[in-house]
């Protein structure tokens, strides 16, 4: 049967139809979709971990158990399972395993633009990269052989477009999961280091066999059409070149970026007049085409930044496009922005008005950038709140202990935000870290973590209590607020740094867009009592606005969370 | 055939994913080739959205880009104008007239513009406009927009309405199938 599918929905679909046994990940846009559809399974088991390395080792242990297993992530997310990576690489596999990371050009939700390739290059394991949904529901579901055969794990490449993209799908019939024997093999799975001397050179000789392969695979494609311009290309970008080229240029497709063909790209190369590289991000192809002596054009015409489309490859080779007219009026952008009623806006317009230095993290909290809030200083990765605010304070000592804070979300405190939290206990800085606990992992769509009490499959799960954690960890003083009440979180927040030790403030409300959260009546302004002074305009929230020169709440949008009526002096928010 | 490409714009909440996910299964069901390429994530808090729908013998990009759109459907008013480039010069702008101020408009450091629509009439744009807010909420409910204005599109692409009835039928939960039906109707008639 045909379907319409997103790319992500297409590998859940091929990974299980593969007979994928185990699959934990952590979210991250634009790879979430993936574990989300394979949790609707119930042949297979499904988790969310607390991070993307807990999440390939637990693929790995599945593997050595004999299971195809697969995690899935977010190109940054690669980052910080490139531990258990590059040395899974040595140990090779039991079941098939797959590691799905899904890179972001143009960074439509990510703090970065990295190329996973240069993982796979460097751990010496093959990636696959497809170009629709049919590719990623074949790609993944090959995979599981390919790990086998070739006793490595797989990266399955993914981008924005390609895994949010629905296009056109045939599934086969399923292949049952098996169990294969397990057995124990210290010279294959403990990587001490006379174990795994022994492994790299079966790594080199499996590149050398994987480079084979590449020669004559389901994965590399040619489409022979004119000779004047042959294009070698992957992944999306080959989709904008066939818009653009259709059969009037000869196609390379590579849906293998590593290992590289040779003899193929030779081939090719000698049967074009003039040779391109289009790949979206960094030169990959491009540096592996020049290091084989062969003349191409490659960055020179397109862009190393963001990503392509139709129009950038048209503009490059000079065909004209379609005319297009626009307004003449300046349009405003539209950014994107904290929820009304999100319970993170309180906690922000408090530390702004304070003028609290705030180190920030990954969520939607790091909206309390925007203006008019304009609360935070930095966000790096994952974690980096806590230990950063920690560098920063041990740098400049009681200066900045008393007004500077990081703020973390529950679920990003799960993932790395508890180390970080025993660092400032251990070599004790005076640190403030206010943890935003809406209970859900917001950003991405709403998933459950260790602190939401529930699994993946909404089942009722362990829940980490955040408060004994923290204590756990080290830290004394562990106090706990309400968000919407903002003379709460000001005094919290003014005893914390005003104390000589480390502490934590628990800002907990569940997100407001959570199916679990009633939203309370819509509250609204009393024209004749407000006097325009737009205090309550300093919150940013999208239901207020000023109309003929007053306050006005937008009642379809308004939740009735009461901040704007907390700042009013005169009462006019009812 | 030549492939027909269909852009939905308008503000991260207001349902387009839905109404992208409507057309796009009525189209496959056509024996189209389609793609549809949405955004996920951070751009969806309140931001400016937009969804691709392509549809056609052999569709290759996912995306659209300017000068190249058949249909711009707009949930808002500023969202048409932002994407106006996008219409090729025989494309038809279908759109919502409700003004939804983004947060540089609400804190004063940028203007709505005003009479935004006249201006793209003005420069020989094709625009339908419709209130489908009060059309949404005569048929019981704000966020039925969605579907008021793919009922005022459905027209358009050579799909029965009674396929439109039944994707919607198989598409919404079984509580709001009868007020988006109505919603519905009251596209297709206005």
């Amino acid at each position: 049967m045909k379907k319409l599918l997103i790319g992500n929905q297409a590998v859940a679909a091929g990974l299980h139809d593969g007979g994928l046994g185990v699959v934990s990940s952590y979210p991250g846009t634009p790879s979430t979709e993936i574990t989300e559809f394979l949790s609707k399974y119930d042949d297979l088991h499904s988790e969310w971990a607390p991070n993307e390395k807990v999440a390939c080792e637990v693929a790995f242990g599945a593997s050595l158990a004999g299971a195809r297993s697969a995690c899935a992530m977010k190109h940054v997310g690669l980052n910080v399972a490139a531990d258990p990576l590059f040395t899974l690489s040595y140990t090779g596999v039991n079941g098939g395993m797959v590691i799905c990371v899904a890179d972001d050009p143009a960074m439509h939700s990510s703090q970065n633009e990295q190329d996973s390739r240069h993982y796979a290059i460097a751990s010496k394991v093959p990636m696959l990269e497809p170009a629709d949904s049919q590719e990623a529901y074949t790609f993944a579901r090959s995979a599981f052989e390919l790990s086998e055969k070739y006793d490595t794990p797989v990266l399955l490449r993914m981008c924005t477009r390609i895994a949010h993209s629905q296009s056109v799908v045939e599934t086969n019939e399923a292949t049952p999961a098996v169990l294969k024997d397990y057995e124990k093999n210290p010279a294959k799975y403990i990587m001490m280091p006379g174990n795994a001397v022994k492994r790299h050179p079966f790594v080199e000789e499996r590149t050398l066999k994987l480079q084979e392969l590449a020669e004559d695979c389901i994965y590399n494609t040619v489409e022979y059409g004119s000779d004047e311009i042959g294009i070698i290309t992957s992944g999306c970008s080959y989709q904008y070149v066939k818009e653009v080229f259709g059969d009037n240029a000869s196609i390379l497709k590579i849906g293998m970026p590593n290992p590289l063909p040779v003899n193929t790209i030779k081939d090719f190369a000698a049967k074009v007049k003039k040779l391109y590289v289009i790949e979206e991000l960094d030169p990959i192809i491009e540096n592996h085409v020049k290091s084989l002596g062969i003349n191409v054009i490659g960055k020179e015409m397109f862009s190393i930044l963001g990503e392509f489309s139709q129009k950038t490859i048209a503009d490059a080779f000079g065909i004209k496009a379609n005319d297009s007219v626009s307004a003449d009026s300046p349009v405003p952008n539209r950014p994107p922005m904290m929820c009304a009623g999100c319970p993170h806006r309180g906690m922000f317009y408090t530390l702004a008005k304070n003028k609290i230095t705030v180190h920030g993290d990954i969520g939607c909290y790091t909206l309390g950038a925007v203006p008019p809030l304009n609360a935070l200083d930095t966000t790096l990765c994952m974690g980096a709140s806590i230990s950063g605010l920690h560098g920063f304070n041990a740098a400049r000592g009681g200066e900045t202990e008393g007004k500077s804070v990081a703020v973390i979300g529950d679920s990003t405190f799960m993932h790395s935000g508890m180390t970080s939290l025993v660092n400032v206990a251990y070599n004790a800085t005076n640190s403030t870290v206010i943890i935003l606990d809406n209970s859900i992992t917001g950003m991405t769509g709403h998933q459950q973590n260790p602190t939401t009490g529930y699994n993946i499959k909404g089942e009722v799960a362990a829940k980490v209590n955040l408060e004994a954690l923290c204590k756990a960890l080290g830290i004394n003083r562990v106090r706990v607020v309400d968000p919407y009440n903002l003379k709460e979180c000001e005094t919290a927040i003014k005893e914390e740094l005003a104390v000589a030790e480390p502490s934590v403030i628990i800002s907990r409300r569940p997100c407001v867009l959570l199916k679990s959260v009633k939203p309370l009546p819509p509250l609204k302004v009393d024209a004749d009592k407000c006097k325009s002074c737009k205090r309550c305009m300093g919150l940013g929230c999208p239901a207020i606005s000023m109309k003929d020169g007053k306050a006005n709440i937008d009642n379809t949008l308004c939740v009735g969370c009461g901040v704007c009526k907390q700042l009013c002096a005169f009462d006019a928010i009812i | 055939m030549k492939t027909t490409n269909v852009m939905i714009v308008g503000v991260g909440g207001q349902g387009s994913l839905l109404a992208s996910k409507l057309l796009g299964r009525l189209l496959i069901d056509e024996g189209y080739d389609v793609k549809v390429s949405e955004v996920h994530g951070m751009s969806q808090r309140g931001g400016s959205v937009v969804t691709y729908v392509r549809f056609g013998e052999k569709v290759y990009s996912p995306i659209i880009t300017e000068g190249e759109a058949d249909y711009i459907i707009s949930f808002e008013k500023l969202e048409a104008a932002r994407y106006a480039k996008y219409l090729n010069k025989d494309g038809l702008i279908v759109v919502n007239t409700q003004q939804i101020d983004p947060m540089p408009v609400i804190i004063g450091a940028a203007q709505y513009p005003e009479n935004v629509l006249d201006e793209l009439v003005a420069k020989g744009l094709k625009v339908e406009a419709l209130d489908a807010l009060t059309l949404a909420e005569q048929a019981g409910s704000p966020k039925a927009v969605n579907i008021v204005l793919m009922g005022k599109v459905a027209r358009q692409f050579g799909i029965s309405y009674d396929k439109w009835i039944a994707a919607i039928e198989n598409t919404v939960a079984p509580k709001f199938i009868e007020m988006n039906k109505k919603a519905f109707d009251l596209g297709y008639n206005s």
